[in-house]
């Protein structure tokens, strides 16, 4: 027994600024005044809070220390563990301007995690990932040997079916429905595909809880083998996630030492195992069609549906595949019942989601909260706001296939159907705030890039579509659109939704539509006023000089590369704006804030 | 898009060479494993140059188009080498609302090559990448295994001046 757990991050944020240090400096320092006997260093997954990494939790008292580094570890030893005095200075204080400073919270207490339910994330940051036994004692695969020994494979699908649990990919497909089209069809060989390509741009659930939870998707992946009468499982990972890769590799062999993956598990007669397939940076491959043709070893394009998966998938034969997410919950639904599950969330959206927050707000991390929370919630009392003053603009959800939802929709209950009907999308659970600094034209700009980098190239719509769209764009915020180009843009858009192939196509449109419907008026000032009200698009700014604060120093005039800066010593100086390149090296030199971008 | 193609001569040891054969031998009966195969060779040789294709070609048994088709799909394949030090800036969403775009202009600037590319002494190469999932540290840069967050442009010629000598 030991009398203090001291928990430090590892997941990939943490261990990006050092964490894998602090615990061996922790583990030296502990050792170094004799402690090892009663102080166990816990490496866990993802705590939520990147932005305050790296972190460190320590119990029984819970006191969380944020922004620790290697030099802090001598003192936290010394004092907290040996003295049991807390180090102040390091703890996480929401409430740093109040000056309450002798107000502790513990983890659970502050802001960010007070709104927050979690189910998929529940181990996330409180066990060690590596360690099997640690998960087993969370009640994991209790419920894999409940299916095995207690329940039949339908009874199986009916829990899951009457949990209201919808895929948390993006799409929101029953999964009891998906699992129940697989298990219809009978095959010599099905198989279970996790999809934890999580290829969105600022998205990063499904790396946390394959890092901070890994048994829980192997787990989940034998059960929904079982409920399907698959015999064999695909976790198709981004090898961008080494740790998360690592991880999995790791629990899958543990699984197979304790009997829990490979013949007869629980002696019932049931075989079950897994594979790690690693991608290679192609986004496409997210979709399920594209996904399974990428772990047959082929280019990742997409193939036509039907025949869906459910009926010929990986290798031709009937394929369930879920989300990593969606596997996530799949242990705890079948443990405490449907009717639990159900009990949260929305009337059709039940149960949590997990965001990642990020972009433009205080407390960027992974939040998990249940189904019908709203946006200003997340954004306001979890998220702690925007920083620096600035208002709150937009937040994207859905990343490159979903949309903007705008401030006026800020007390929107977040659900699939809600998201769907203003013309967003749940996606994968990207969540990125901007502020009034960033430029809603050149933000649709930004993700159309992503999707013509990303295009596979196989139908026309999507390969040429969002090529055309771009290029409208990038005229828009070059000053030179027309307002006829708006309808055009609207046009293709609309086009390409219908046309395109796949899932990737389909949605590639979305957050021009979005921007269009919400921020139309700034279309416009860029294509009528030639302005980017944002002050982001380069080739609609102009730098002047504010005749008012500018004392003539001539600070400016040396410094600019373009030589477009005139006058004399203590006099106001001048900007030709037709040489002038837009640098910005005046503004950043003048002393006085006489500079002004328009 | 288009990948760039590296021209420099290649260059094998009778080590790498090994490496790959065995790789080759524990999965040519799985055709599904091809891209396990490329992946594994980029890891020995840093590339995918011509001729490791060839070899993985004959020794998977499939033709050297799929390899070449496979190669040119993914992100993750390269056809020209690395430099001593890569360097990578995410332009993840998260990042690139913080200004990430303006850092990958600096070092272009200061170095002279464009993303993909190798500079002529072999000791930087830049790519441009998707979410390192540092979002909490955004902008992010990475350089070989190092990661640098909350960078400003003013930040880059000092971290790249690590890696001169």
């Amino acid at each position: 027994m030991y009398r203090s757990h001291v928990l430090v991050c590892g997941g990939t944020g943490c261990t990006s600024s050092n964490s894998l240090q602090i615990i061996e400096a922790m583990e030296k320092e502990i050792k170094r005044q004799g402690l090892e006997e009663e102080v166990k260093v816990v490496r866990t997954g993802c705590f939520g809070l990147c932005a305050l990494g790296p972190i460190m939790v320590i119990y029984p008292e819970g006191s969380f220390y944020s922004h620790v580094t290697v030099a802090d570890v001598p003192e936290i030893v010394e004092e907290h563990l040996l003295k049991g005095r807390l180090v102040k200075r390091l703890l996480y204080d929401e409430n740093a301007e109040s000056g309450e400073v002798e107000k502790i919270k513990s983890l659970r207490e502050t802001d960010f995690y007070k709104k927050q339910l979690r189910v998929a994330l529940r181990n996330c940051g409180v066990i060690d990932p590596e360690n099997i036994e640690e998960y087993i004692a969370m009640d994991g695969y209790m419920a894999l040997a409940k299916c095995l020994k207690e329940l039949k494979p339908e009874d199986v699908i009916k829990i899951v079916m009457d949990s209201g649990l919808r895929g948390r990919g993006g799409g929101g497909f029953p999964t009891g429905k998906k699992w129940s089209f697989t298990a219809a069809n009978a095959a010599d060989q099905k198989y279970v595909v996790c999809n934890a390509d999580e290829g969105d741009p600022g998205a990063f659930m499904d790396r946390s809880v394959l890092e901070g939870d890994p048994h829980c998707i192997v787990e989940a992946m034998t059960i929904c083998g079982y409920a399907t009468g698959a015999s064999e499982g695909y976790i198709y990972v981004r090898a961008e996630y080494p740790i998360a890769v690592k991880r999995l590799q790791k629990a899958i062999e543990q699984a197979h030492e304790y009997g829990l993956l490979g013949e007869n598990i629980f002696d019932s007669g049931f075989n079950f195992d897994l594979h790690v397939r690693l991608g290679a940076g192609a986004f496409v491959c997210g979709e399920e069609t594209a996904l399974m043709t990428s772990i047959e070893g082929n280019r990742g394009e997409p193939r036509p549906r039907p025949p869906y998966p459910a009926i010929k998938g990986l290798f031709g034969k009937p394929t369930t595949e879920n989300n990593v997410e969606t596997f996530a919950n799949i242990p705890q639904i079948i443990l405490k019942g449907a009717d639990w599950f159900a009990s949260m969330g929305t009337e059709k959206s039940k149960g949590t989601k997990v965001f990642a927050l990020g972009g433009k707000i205080n407390n960027t991390g992974l939040v998990e909260i249940p189904m019908g929370t709203t946006l200003r919630e997340i954004v306001e009392e979890i998220g702690g706001g925007v920083p620096n003053g600035k208002k709150f603009k937009a937040a994207q959800t859905g990343g490159p296939s979903g949309g903007c939802i705008p401030a006026s929709l800020m007390d929107t209950p977040i659900d699939y159907d809600n998201l769907t009907a203003i013309g967003c999308m749940m996606g994968s659970g990207g969540l990125i705030v901007m502020d009034e600094d960033n430029c809603m034209v050149d933000i649709a700009k930004f993700f159309l890039n992503f999707t013509v980098d990303e295009s596979c190239g196989k139908c026309t719509p999507c390969r040429v579509g969002t090529k055309r769209l771009l290029e409208l764009l990038d005229k828009i915020t070059n000053g030179k659109g027309t307002m006829e180009d708006l309808d055009k843009l609207e046009d293709l858009c609309h086009y390409i939704k219908e046309n395109a192939l796949c899932g990737l196509g389909q949605t590639a449109p979305n957050p021009v539509l979005a921007t269009l419907k919400f921020f139309r008026e700034e279309y416009e000032a860029h294509i009528k006023e030639k302005k980017c009200p944002a002050g982001v698009c380069k080739a609609l700014m102009t730098y002047s000089i504010d005749p008012d604060k500018c004392r003539g120093c001539t600070a400016c005039a040396r410094k600019c590369p373009a030589g477009a800066i005139s006058g004399n010593v203590k006099e106001v100086h001048k900007i030709d704006t037709t040489v002038c390149i837009k640098c910005g090296v005046c503004m950043e030199t003048c002393k006085f804030g006489a500079v002004v971008k328009k | 898009m288009v990948k760039p193609i590296s021209k420099i001569p290649f260059k094998d040891t009778k080590e790498q060479a090994e490496k790959l054969n065995a790789v080759i031998a524990t999965c040519k009966d799985d055709k599904s494993l091809l891209m396990h195969v490329m992946q594994e060779a980029q890891e020995i040789y840093g590339y995918l140059p011509y001729e490791v294709q060839v070899k993985i070609a004959e020794g998977m048994d499939v033709p050297l188009e799929k390899v070449y088709g496979v190669s040119t799909f993914y992100a993750q394949f390269s056809l020209s080498p690395k430099g001593e030090n890569n360097i990578s800036v995410c332009l993840g969403t998260a990042c690139y609302v913080k200004g990430s775009q303006k850092i990958l202009d600096k070092i272009t600037e200061l170095l002279g090559i464009t993303p993909g590319e190798c500079t002529a002494d072999g000791r930087f190469s830049l790519e441009a990448c998707r979410c390192v999932g540092a979002c909490g540290l955004a902008p992010v840069m990475t350089v070989n295994d190092e990661v640098y967050g909350k960078i400003t442009e003013d930040d880059v010629a000092g971290i790249l001046a690590r890696y001169k000598d």
